[in-house]
């Protein structure tokens, strides 16, 4: 980086205070909640270690070309998502105006997870936490029912948090508590993204590393907890024959695409702040591999302490069963002990097996417990509150944990709101002399009104929507055409010479293969798959109803047709402007063909590089 | 502490207390609480008569509600807890959470608010500042400024100069592209 200042201060356009500031972005932005909740998740359940292999095979293959893709495209051209796409060509801008539908369909339901995660944090505060202990029914002979029949947890997640209707057709009313921590949390997202990069870039320094920091602690702690390494080596003990199975290729081709947050236009927005000769083929390596690594030193601590969650619940389902076989036989305390309870129940299921039986004992099975895997709110909200009920001192481990959610999903934060925030700067519909405050105050106050539908009774549900129709799908589709612009409409060769004169060398055969081969045909393959997959069953969606006869198990339902509607409607938008805004520049230019002044596509690149 | 006969003497006693301040009759003696099966576990029945009406038992819901009543007393009497010392078929009535007057959570929000709301004013009283400023400086830069614009095209863009070779016409849209500088 090695440009005057003067020249860059000319040019007008905000830059990074350093290149840290640029990359602590970039992984702020890659790394979120997907990396802590997701990514364990899928280790486990798709046979552990063995889950690696089609991680880092995507991860080369379909991951670091398309992040250099869009690192080098911004940087290039020094334009958002709109205007850049806009400058490849103008048949290509429907990319870029999708990217950016996605940012903001995506930035308003995200926020909301936020809100939660705050919820839980201002609440952790209390002694005893107030997710550890059922409250009273009204005339206090007993407990709350429907905190009975399901847990503490659940109740305080299902019911005192979400207050949520047992369907998603029944919208309830606005949760008070919700709708003041969503104030709060688009106060803070305000406060950090009031004058664009730079705020953000101040604010990274601490989202970012924050969370870090917090990994570390709950490591240590959770390596020294009991049963951690019955959980680690149900993480990762690998199970080759896995890899057999086309779903779990899926998933890790899906999960790096996801996790590193591409075709928001986010990344091409922080990197269109960098100055114009800065290597943006090690800064995509770099962002890639500490994304990665972050995932798995995420998955250390995590499932660590649902090693220990598990092993505590045998422990009690153990301790439960001891004490009932003690009354029933009379035995002296401490006979049986949990290491030779085994031996004692065969004994006297030998000797007495109707008593036995009358007892009505549960079976206890670690490996029970462990299966019991989650990913997602589930996996924050109610499994790992659990747990750190059983930590001592459980306030500090709650509050740590929270706040590190909340650091992670605000600098992912940032980087949707960068990827909304910048094309509307460049767009000429804005006057230049309107302050930035402004503009993003107005984004915010916009967003804090339509996402106060998700803090409805039926919020969740619809979150749930958002997040698998309009923050999957159109995603894939657009980087599809993200690939196939850049190598076929702009040629490869153009941007390759670009990439030359920003790093200094040549992009190698890996590149070259991966850009015009490789990655269209994987990201094709991908899509195809994910679409079959999903239209293999009617979409349903797990509901929490009380009254349902097999409480506490969430009830199935499907999904009516005006939200089948919805759904369609939320993946098709972003990909339908790439056919439309094409189809508009063709009709503009099949009319206009008689003006002399129109022009061939390649002048677009000379002044995409003036700019 | 291992239970003896002395412990068994404390549990009559504590019992006829129960039966003492439930019925307010100084009748019940400790010779009236008669233990019977005593366990290694130590688990035992045990039975309250009434020496006033020829050595009857009392019946079992007094007992249980007397027990109900002082459940507190006679736990804490023994070092144990609900838990410990189980009383067959007397359940516990439960306690309920202690409640502040302004739930806690509620405090931390306040804090929490109040911060973001202070330091976003003070960064757009610092805005509103530095726009004053930059107002009054950028009316005396306005001539340099053109200057600077035209070196940047000389300066900036090998592609511009190698495709100027090539024979083609500016597109009106872009050559009028007159955004210069973003103000802050």
């Amino acid at each position: 980086v090695d440009v005057s200042p003067e020249s860059l201060k000319e040019d007008g356009r905000p830059k990074w205070d350093n290149k840290f500031q640029y990359i602590l972005s970039c992984i702020g932005f890659a790394v979120g909640l997907g990396n802590v909740w997701r990514f364990p998740y899928l280790c486990q359940i798709h046979g552990g270690g063995a889950f690696l292999i089609p991680y880092f095979i995507a991860l080369i293959f379909e991951g670091i070309p398309l992040l250099h893709l869009e690192l080098a495209l911004g940087q290039r051209l020094r334009k958002g998502s709109i205007g850049a796409w806009n400058t490849i060509s103008p048949y290509l801008g429907g990319v870029g105006v999708g990217s950016w539908m996605v940012s903001v369909l995506v930035s308003l339901y995200y926020n909301t997870v936020l809100t939660w995660v705050m919820w839980y944090f201002i609440n952790s505060f209390q002694e005893p936490l107030p997710w550890s202990v059922c409250p009273l029914n009204e005339n206090r002979t007993g407990l709350n029912e429907e905190c009975y029949e399901s847990t503490a947890v659940n109740y305080f997640w299902y019911r005192k948090t979400l207050n949520i209707t047992p369907d998603v057709t029944e919208n309830g009313t606005l949760q008070w508590w919700l709708v003041l921590c969503l104030a709060a949390c688009w106060g803070i997202v305000y406060l950090c993204t009031i004058r664009g990069i730079e705020t953000t870039g101040k604010a990274i320094y601490v989202t970012a590393i924050f969370p870090y920091l917090v990994l570390t602690i709950f490591l240590i702690h959770g390596l020294t907890l009991p049963g951690a390494t019955e959980g680690l080596a149900y993480l990762f003990t690998p199970n080759l024959n896995v890899l057999k199975n086309p779903r779990v290729w899926l998933d890790a081709a899906t999960q790096i695409f996801f996790s590193l947050s591409l075709a928001f236009g986010g990344l091409i927005a922080f990197s269109s702040y960098n100055p114009p000769k800065n290597d943006c083929e090690k800064d995509a390596v770099t962002v890639a591999i500490v994304n990665c690594m972050t995932s798995l030193y995420a998955s250390i601590p995590v499932f660590s302490v649902l090693g220990f969650k598990a092993t505590t619940g045998y422990w009690d389902c153990l301790d439960r069963n001891i004490i009932s076989i003690i009354n029933k036989f009379d035995l002296p305390e401490q006979s049986i002990m949990r290491q030779n309870y085994t031996t004692w129940i065969r004994l006297l299921n030998s000797s007495y097996p109707e008593k036995i039986a009358g007892l009505k004992l549960k079976s206890c099975d670690l490996q029970e417990f462990l299966d019991q895997s989650v990913s997602g709110t589930g996996l924050a909200f109610i499994v790992f509150t659990q747990a750190v009920i059983l930590m001592p001192g459980s306030q500090a481990w709650a509050i740590l944990f929270f706040i590190m959610l909340f650091s992670l999903g605000l600098s992912s934060m940032f980087g949707n709101i960068e990827g909304v925030f910048t094309p509307l700067l460049e767009l000429q519909i804005i006057s230049k002399s309107t302050p930035k405050e402004l503009i993003s105050g107005i984004i915010c106050l916009i967003s804090f009104l339509i996402a106060l539908c998700f803090t409805l009774g039926s919020g969740s549900y619809w979150i749930d929507i958002f997040d698998s129709y309009a923050g999957s799908l159109p995603l894939l589709v657009l980087a599809f055409f993200e690939v196939i612009g850049i190598a076929y409409v702009y040629n490869i060769k153009r941007f390759s010479k670009d990439v030359k004169w920003m790093t200094g060398r040549q992009p190698n055969l890996y590149w070259q293969i991966t850009w015009r081969f490789i990655s269209p045909l994987l990201l094709l393959i991908v899509f195809v798959a994910f679409v079959a997959l999903q239209i293999q069953k009617p979409p349903s969606y797990a509901a929490w109803n009380p009254k349902y006869e097999d409480f506490p198990m969430k009830e199935e339902k499907v999904y009516p047709p005006w939200v089948l509607a919805i759904c369609v409607l939320l993946a098709v938008l972003p990909c339908i402007f790439v056919p439309l805004v094409a189809l508009f520049h063709l009709i503009k230019r099949m009319l206009g063909s008689k003006d002399p002044s129109s022009v061939p596509p390649e002048v677009f690149s000379c002044h995409g590089a003036n700019s | 502490y291992a239970w003896d006969a002395n412990e068994e003497y404390l549990f009559k006693a504590m019992v006829a207390f129960a039966m003492r301040r439930y019925s307010s009759k100084s009748t019940t003696q400790i010779s009236n609480v008669l233990l019977c099966n005593v366990t290694d576990r130590v688990s035992f029945w045990f039975v309250v008569t009434d020496s006033t009406k020829n050595v009857t038992t009392v019946p079992g819901s007094e007992v249980e509600a007397a027990i109900r009543m002082n459940r507190n007393r006679i736990n804490s009497a023994f070092l144990l807890n609900d838990k410990t010392l189980q009383f067959l078929e007397i359940s516990s009535t439960l306690s309920p959470p202690v409640e502040p007057s302004t739930p806690v959570w509620l405090i931390v929000f306040g804090v929490v608010l109040c911060l973001t709301v202070a330091g976003i004013v003070f960064l757009i009283v610092s805005g509103i500042q530095r726009h004053k400023k930059k107002n009054k400086e950028s009316s005396e830069t306005e001539n340099l400024e053109e200057k600077c614009e035209v070196t940047i095209t000389i300066e900036n863009g090998i592609p511009c100069e190698t495709l100027d070779s090539k024979a083609g016409h500016i597109n009106g849209v872009y050559a009028a592209d007159d955004e210069r500088f973003t103000s802050l």
